[in-house]
């Protein structure tokens, strides 16, 4: 049961739907009426301005198939920083894609994934295993804009062995359904940052599930996901945490936070502890509230005007995200991109 | 000049002030005295513009506009400044990035360009020194993790930077050492001039001894119920509120 398998067999009870407990808050059997035709080859997108600040070798994907660019297979101790772009072109079409990354022992990543659609109504399935061995070092942020009538579902399995390092921010704006989903396998003596921030307006629904399993000594693992929804937009955000037994010394923390700018906005937040060895340290905070009415009238009074007091202080809420990024130049790319989204949404 | 003319204030639907009545004329200094719970903050706040403070009668003009019609960032524009009792805390935003945008936002609606960011910075700098804070900690979060003196000087940075026309400070002095005090008074007798008035509203006189006024009112349950020289506050230092038949709450 996945849009990947609907996709491939054109048999829509393939289709995640309500009555599966993980999908009950983004139900693609709902949406997805008739299955659209395969989507054509097409070998050109338009330029993402919003990428230009990253010196990276690109990779391009338009339509589920690879345009630009190869795989991408750090050799160990090698280095590398790809943008790789999933461009969903053709309107009322549907397409996957699988895109793997692998990075040997000691080798360090900078991967900064944009899926962007170009076009109207698609369906967009991505997956990806992402394997780093010993001591590898990853930071990977991505980036999903799409239109309001867009239906996508990414999928990827991260793999670590011990000293790795995986840290990842998704930056989201929905779509008519979106959902990015993570899964760790995480070893023990490595660490992993899965963070995610969302900004909704419209009648846009947005998915960040993730699953990070513990299954080794003295794992250290973070993840912070915050949000702000306008209007009618839904958020959900499914964070799983597994302590597998005999995973002592385990140190998780997560904490989601949401803010609501309108009446009829949502949030759907479940985190999940499930914890089976002794001597862990888990904590996890959940909150959702309004715009804090006293801040907003603060900045009012020294003379900024109220959408632009409300942009700063919601950016500031989810610059909260923003900052864990360690690269400098995706960073500020990230803090642009955000301030950008939210600009159109208060 | 503010012009206040039996102002009436309910706030959640209880009534707070109850014709409150002052004229404050253009480069004055006036104080307003008053016991805990006697409305001071709530005329600050209904002069700022902050919702949920409903005016159901009077007026409050500045030089002949009125003021209550206008949103909280209109009277600023117009150079209403209120120096909080307790100023928020905004994280997230770094206190330099807040003044400036407040900065850019007060010449914007004067129709005039952006503060150069050298320019800015000078001007900062030569505040904070005024006041003897650590330039850094305008590179932090607003507020965040400052203590209460802190925020305080925060507040008169803010004022120096922006330069009202109509300075309220709403209790400076509460939660200042003597030191602080002193730092901070200078600030604001520095920000004295022909074409800035300021309401000082303070309950206790000692704030008085740095910061002189040319007028003392007193206000007491919801009105203005004297009014003075500076002899008045300490005529109120050594008798309390009594008279004005208010009993201050333990
Ligand atoms: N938000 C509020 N809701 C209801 N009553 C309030 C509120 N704020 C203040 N009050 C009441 O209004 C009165 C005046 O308060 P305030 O203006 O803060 O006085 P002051 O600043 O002089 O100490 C007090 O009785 C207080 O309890
Ligand atoms: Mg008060």
């Amino acid at each position: 049961m996945s849009l990947a398998s609907a996709i491939r067999t054109r048999d829509l009870n393939e289709l995640p739907s309500r009555r599966d407990e993980d999908w009950r808050w983004s139900d693609l059997k709902a949406v997805i009426r008739v299955m659209p035709d395969p989507s054509p080859a097409a070998y050109t997108a338009a330029a993402n301005p919003a990428l230009d600040g990253i010196d990276a070798a690109r990779i391009l994907y338009i339509n589920g198939r690879l345009v630009d660019g190869g795989r991408i297979a750090i050799p160990a101790t090698g280095k590398g920083a790809f943008v790789r772009r999933f461009v969903s072109a053709t309107a009322e079409t549907a397409h996957h894609v699988d895109a793997p990354v692998e990075v040997g022992a000691g080798g360090r990543l900078l991967l900064i994934d944009s899926f962007e659609g170009q076009a109207a109504g698609y369906l967009a399935s991505t997956t990806g295993a992402i394997r780093l061995d010993e001591g590898a070092v990853v930071e990977r942020i991505v980036l999903i804009d799409e239109p309001e009538d867009a239906v996508s579902v990414a999928r990827f399995e991260v793999q670590l062995s011990e000293g790795a390092s995986f840290s990842q921010t998704v930056l989201a704006t929905g779509a008519k359904r979106q959902r990015f989903e993570t899964h760790v396998a995480h070893p023990g003596g490595a660490s992993v940052r899965l963070d995610g921030a969302y900004l909704l307006g419209g009648a846009r629904h947005s998915d960040q599930t993730t699953v990070l399993n513990h299954e080794g000594l003295a794992g250290l693992s973070s993840q912070l996901v915050k949000g702000v929804v306008a209007d009618r937009a839904r958020a959900v955000f499914q964070g799983k945490i597994i302590v597998a037994k005999g995973a002592d010394g385990t140190d998780a923390r997560m904490g989601s936070h949401a803010i609501l700018l309108s009446d009829r906005a949502e949030v759907d937040a479940k985190p999940e502890l499930e914890i089976y060895a002794d001597d862990v340290q888990c904590a996890h905070g959940n909150t959702v509230g309004a715009l804090d009415d006293a801040a907003l009238f603060y900045a009012r009074s020294r003379g900024i005007p109220e959408l632009q007091a409300k942009a700063m202080l919601t950016a500031a809420f989810v610059g909260e995200v923003v900052v864990r990024i360690g690269d400098d130049a995706a960073r500020e790319m990230a803090r642009a991109w955000v301030e950008v989204k939210l600009a159109g949404l208060v | 000049m503010l012009s206040i003319q039996n102002l009436h204030v309910s706030v959640g639907g209880k009534s707070i002030l109850k014709g409150l009545s002052l004229d404050l004329p253009q480069g004055e200094v006036h104080a307003i005295m008053g016991p805990n719970g006697a409305g001071k903050s709530t005329l600050s706040y209904t002069l700022a513009g902050r919702a949920g403070y409903e005016v159901t009668e009077g007026s409050a003009t500045l030089d002949g506009q009125d003021l209550l019609s206008l949103s909280p960032d209109e009277r600023a524009a117009k150079g209403v400044f209120l120096s909080f009792q307790y100023p928020l805390e905004i994280p997230g935003v770094p206190a330099l990035t807040f003044i400036r945008t407040a900065l850019n936002a007060k010449r914007k609606a004067k129709g005039r360009d952006e503060i150069a960011a050298p320019e800015f910075l000078k001007l900062a700098r030569a505040a904070a020194t005024g006041l003897k804070m650590d330039f850094e900690m305008l590179r932090r979060g607003l507020n965040v993790g400052f203590s209460g003196g802190e925020k305080k000087r925060m507040e008169i940075l803010q004022a120096v930077m922006l330069s009202p026309s109509l300075l309220i400070l709403d209790e400076t002095d509460s939660g200042l050492d003597i030191d602080a005090l002193r730092i901070v008074s200078e600030g604001v007798n520095n920000l004295r001039s022909p074409d800035r008035s300021m309401l000082v509203i303070t309950h206790y006189q000692r704030l008085l001894d740095h910061i002189k006024p040319d007028k003392v009112h007193v206000l007491a349950a919801g009105r203005i119920v004297a009014s003075g020289g500076p002899e008045l506050a300490l005529e109120l230092e050594r008798e309390g509120y009594d008279k004005y038949g208010v009993k201050e709450a333990a």
